[in-house]
């Protein structure tokens, strides 16, 4: 790797958002990158992949009256940069070196640096010898307690990330970012039956996160999960109350209504909840945050990626909108302020406003009242990947599903998907437990694929669609 | 960045990435080595109402290095950095890996990495540049917007023509390279009408060239789409007979190519076993080829991740199993030849390239089902979404959301909010026909398929 951005590059960066600025632009935006990756991938007994890789790069943006022109490249040269913003510039019909106005840009502010506290965390991460080790352990635990498991697996993944922001409005901020998820996965197979499960643990900015990780609690959970749904049959479709799991359950909210509440969706004028701040859109029993501050949290962070500090923004407030997730370009074309929201998978995307760590807020019941509360109904202990249309329709896949009966979990059930629309099911949602609990996932959407948490209590849905057989 | 194997237009030198990769090996003692580059320039626009809403541009550019070190183990490193300095330290990178090589599998370089290619018709396209298709586009959602009054906004839309470039090294003495353009139009429409939910469909279009790109039919066929779901209505949860559009039945199919990939079946997560092959696993009227050299296959490359040629593979005749996907060491473990669908990795992954659905030859289902005449009830799929989360490929199950149509005495009655459920092994064998035409799409070519009793979830 190079060496780390610094104030050294003040000069150079200055220089770009001038020639920026005093061609028109009404703002000009430089975010570099390095990166150092590394995964690894254990299968049975065995490593069976290591694969590292290292990136650098920059993402330059150009406003004009409400658009922008981004341009990435790899290159970090003067002459690289230079030639991408004049690209950039060319896109809104600017030409650099013609003045067109006199220029807003009055300097970088001082480098507020959010990475010198972390200058040794990749030093610290877990060496070839050490992350393969823990690994391997896993794929023992696995074996120690599952049956009929055709496929074992480990998996371990290291994003380290050097990031510095300069724009026009005088930000200059850098930072490093550290996150790390490990994560076990077992197919079990008998005869005609088979059960794929997988589960994923994640942190940021903790180098020891893998040395630390309970590696033979994570083999007992999937394993259990497996093993029960091994022999699971398909579940019967139709409409039905449903008990959602906390942690992984909260892709419930991410999917059907957290992307509704970001500001791109108004660009895009494909949220349902324009309009609506200060009414009530969710059953009283619902408050839902989205926040970047919980230590450790996969979503979490020091600054967004336009150099903001992250905050707690309270969406949902006893069933009522209180505000949207808005970025640079949200605020300035939605008028909704800024949240620190702006991030992005890497220099070649431009940020958007998008989650961090997302979550229903807890209830004041036990999980044991919601599930007793049904007499016949679904309860979801495990949730897979889902997706939200243009239209507000969301799904997702439950991984792990058992029958509820007379207030009872009884048999486990297979193959459900929760279908429904945003509008229709956040007024559904009319119990909350006490149990808030956090989960680490990925999401992706405009800007690319980003670390995110996902979270709530357990929580009852009166009616919602189950696909199934 | 200062470089000697990457010009300032971002294009690949071979011939220098060559020399410099064997110095800096020599240097460090590895004798064997090979290397995957791309280096892509791409510009694309999106518009909102008339109005430019975002243009973007990218130059990229990515190594990947494999190396063998002195007990034979491989290891792998990847960058951006085409520097000298990137690439040493992606030499080293992948030396010190290779420490965790699997003794298992070891990949070797592709018998076939220095094979005669095939010739591909594919020739570079001029690029208009960005304003150009600024203009276009504009013009192009100004036309689906006037379609109809209750299609309001395009929320997704994008035009995009790029330049690319890859190539394969290795110190054998393999040199593969090509570069191709290409072009793509997508159209997403939102419509809505009084009191009603909105509904959403578009269409997508592929060319070597942006001035290639079929926009009026684009532009129809995401008008008629949209138009088409405006009057939807619920479904009852039910088995019902299904016809597949060939979009979809791609979809699903891709979906469980692991079936068809001998990487998986050696990992034990394909539903198929390596004793598979010559048993009937379809329908005797159902055949399935992989041809990435197809003539509509805009996105054809002449070699794969190991310098391997494309070719044209039968994967299925007749409903019987005849041949996986193969990588170097993938054909190696069945005793066969690679067949060019390897992508470069520590762990070579394998995939396929694109799919065409057919009758087998001299055999056919001995039905005459039509989509567009037939008057027993059935249900027209257009379009399977989210199955990122909704197939388990390793158990053969599928639960997908869609959009489509009940069809009953000819009337087309779009379907809301419903999901479609089965399982891919039961699906293959219970399809009872595939209409005589077939369609190229943009995932690949296949007539309709016609199955019978799958699970419809509708929303109530």
């Amino acid at each position: 790797m190079t060496a780390s951005f610094s104030s050294g590059w003040k000069d150079l960066l200055q220089d770009l958002l001038h020639r920026g600025t005093s061609s028109g632009a009404d703002l000009v935006e430089v975010f570099m990158e390095r990166t150092d990756h590394l995964g690894l991938l254990a299968e049975q007994d065995t490593i069976t992949s290591v694969n590292p890789s290292f990136s650098r790069g920059a993402g330059l943006r150009v406003f004009l009256n409400g658009r922008d022109g981004f341009v990435s490249t790899n290159d970090l040269s003067r002459e690289g940069l230079t030639r991408s913003l004049d690209q950039a510039l060319a896109m809104l019909g600017l030409v650099a070196g013609s003045p067109a106005a006199v220029p807003s840009f009055q300097g970088l502010n001082d480098l507020t640096d959010h990475g010198t506290t972390k200058q040794d965390w990749l030093a610290r991460c877990p060496d070839l010898t050490m992350a393969s080790g823990r690994l391997l352990q896993g794929t023992v635990h696995l074996q120690r307690f599952g049956q009929h498991l055709q496929v074992r697996r480990g998996s371990y993944s290291r994003d380290w990330q050097e990031v510095l922001v300069a724009a026009s409005d005088g930000t200059f901020a850098r930072d490093i970012r550290l996150h790390q998820s490990t994560g076990l996965s077992v197919l079990a197979a008998d005869g005609e039956h088979r059960s794929s499960v997988g589960r994923r643990y994640g942190s940021t900015d903790r180098p020891d996160d893998l040395k630390n990780w309970d590696c033979e609690s994570s083999a007992a959970e999937v394993c259990e999960s497996a093993g029960k749904m091994l022999r699971a049959e398909y579940v019967d479709a139709g409409q039905m109350p449903a008990v959602l799991a906390n942690r992984f359950g909260g892709v419930i909210f991410h999917e059907a209504c957290g992307h509704l509440l970001e500001t791109t969706q108004i660009e895009r004028g494909t949220t349902p909840f324009a309009e609506s701040v200060g009414t009530q859109i969710a059953h009283p029993a619902v408050t839902a945050i989205d926040e970047g501050l919980s230590g450790g949290a996969f979503g979490s962070m020091s600054m967004d990626d336009e150099g903001m500090a992250p905050q707690r923004t309270v969406l949902i407030k006893d069933g009522i909108l209180q505000r949207f997730i808005s970025d640079r370009a949200g605020e300035l074309r939605t008028g909704h302020r800024r949240t620190g929201s702006g991030r992005r998978q890497s220099h070649a995307f431009a940020a958007a406003s998008r989650m961090r760590n997302t979550f229903i807020d807890a209830g004041p019941h036990s999980p044991d009242e919601l599930i007793a509360s049904v007499d016949s109904g679904l309860y979801c202990k495990a949730m897979g990947g889902g997706s939200v249309g243009p239209t507000g329709q969301f799904n997702f896949a439950v991984e792990e599903g058992y029958l509820i009966e007379n207030g009872n979990l009884t048999k486990p059930v297979k193959g459900a998907t929760l279908i429904g629309d945003a509008k229709e099911v956040m007024p559904r949602i009319s119990m909350c437990a006490n149990d808030l609990e956090l989960a680490a996932g990925f999401c992706g959407s405009v800007s690319g694929s980003i670390f995110v948490t996902v979270g709530q209590p357990h929580i009852k849905v009166d009616s919602i669609t189950v696909g199934g057989r | 960045m200062t470089s000697t194997d990457q010009s300032s237009d971002n294009r690949l030198n071979a011939g220098a990435l060559q020399d410099q990769l064997h110095r800096l090996a020599s240097q460090s003692g590895i004798r064997q080595w090979d290397l995957g580059a791309a280096c892509s320039d791409d510009c694309s626009v999106q518009v909102d109402r008339g109005e430019a809403k975002q243009l973007k541009a990218a130059q990229r550019s990515s190594i990947t290095v494999r190396v063998w070190n002195s007990d034979g183990l491989i290891g792998i490193t990847s960058t951006t950095d085409l520097s000298p300095e990137g690439l040493e330290q992606a030499l080293l990178g992948a030396h010190q890996a290779s420490r965790l090589g699997n003794p298992d599998d070891v990949p070797a370089f592709s018998p076939l990495a220095t094979a005669p290619l095939p010739e591909l018709d594919r020739p570079l396209k001029e690029r208009q540049g960005i304003l150009p298709l600024l203009d276009t586009l504009r013009q192009a959602e100004a036309d689906l917007l006037g379609r109809h009054p209750a299609i309001q906004t395009v929320p997704y839309n994008g035009l995009a023509e790029s330049l690319s470039q890859s190539l394969y090294l290795n110190s054998d003495g393999a040199l593969r390279q090509m570069e191709r353009t290409q072009a793509s139009l997508y159209l997403y429409a939102r419509a809505e009408e009084s009191g009603r939910k909105p509904r959403s469909s578009g269409a997508v279009r592929l060319a070597l060239g942006s001035d290639d790109l079929d926009i009026s039919g684009c532009i129809q066929e995401a008008a008629d789409r949209t138009v088409s779901h405006l009057a939807y209505q619920p479904i009852e949860t039910g088995s019902y007979r299904i016809c597949f559009t060939p979009e979809a039945f791609l979809s699903l199919i891709g979906a469980f190519s692991s079936m068809l990939n001998a990487r998986a079946v050696l990992d034990g997560v394909s539903l198929s076993q390596r004793d598979d092959l010559g048993s009937r696993i379809a329908v005797p009227f159902l055949s399935l080829h992989d041809d990435g050299l197809h003539p509509e296959n805009i996105g054809a490359a002449p070699f794969d991740g190991e310098g391997t040629p494309t070719q044209r593979l039968s994967l299925i005749e007749g409903g019987v199993l005849k041949s996986f996907l193969h990588s170097e060491a993938t054909a190696r473990a069945f005793g066969v030849q690679p067949t060019g669908h390897a992508g470069l990795g520590a762990k070579v992954s394998v995939g396929p390239d694109w799919f065409v659905v057919s009758s087998s030859d001299g055999c056919d289902s001995g039905r005459s089902l039509d989509h567009r005449s037939e008057s027993n009830p059935f249900v027209l799929i257009e379009d399977l979404s989210a199955l990122h989360a909704g197939v388990k490929a390793s158990q053969g199950s599928f639960s997908l959301p869609f959009d489509g149509w009940l069809v009953k005495g000819g009337e087309r009655i779009s379907v809301e909010a419903a999901t479609v459920a089965g399982d891919i092994r039961q699906l293959l064998n219970n399809i009872i026909h595939l209409e005589p035409e077939s369609e190229v799409t943009t995932r690949g070519v296949s007539p309709h398929v016609w199955v019978d009793g799958l699970s419809i979830t509708g929303e109530a």
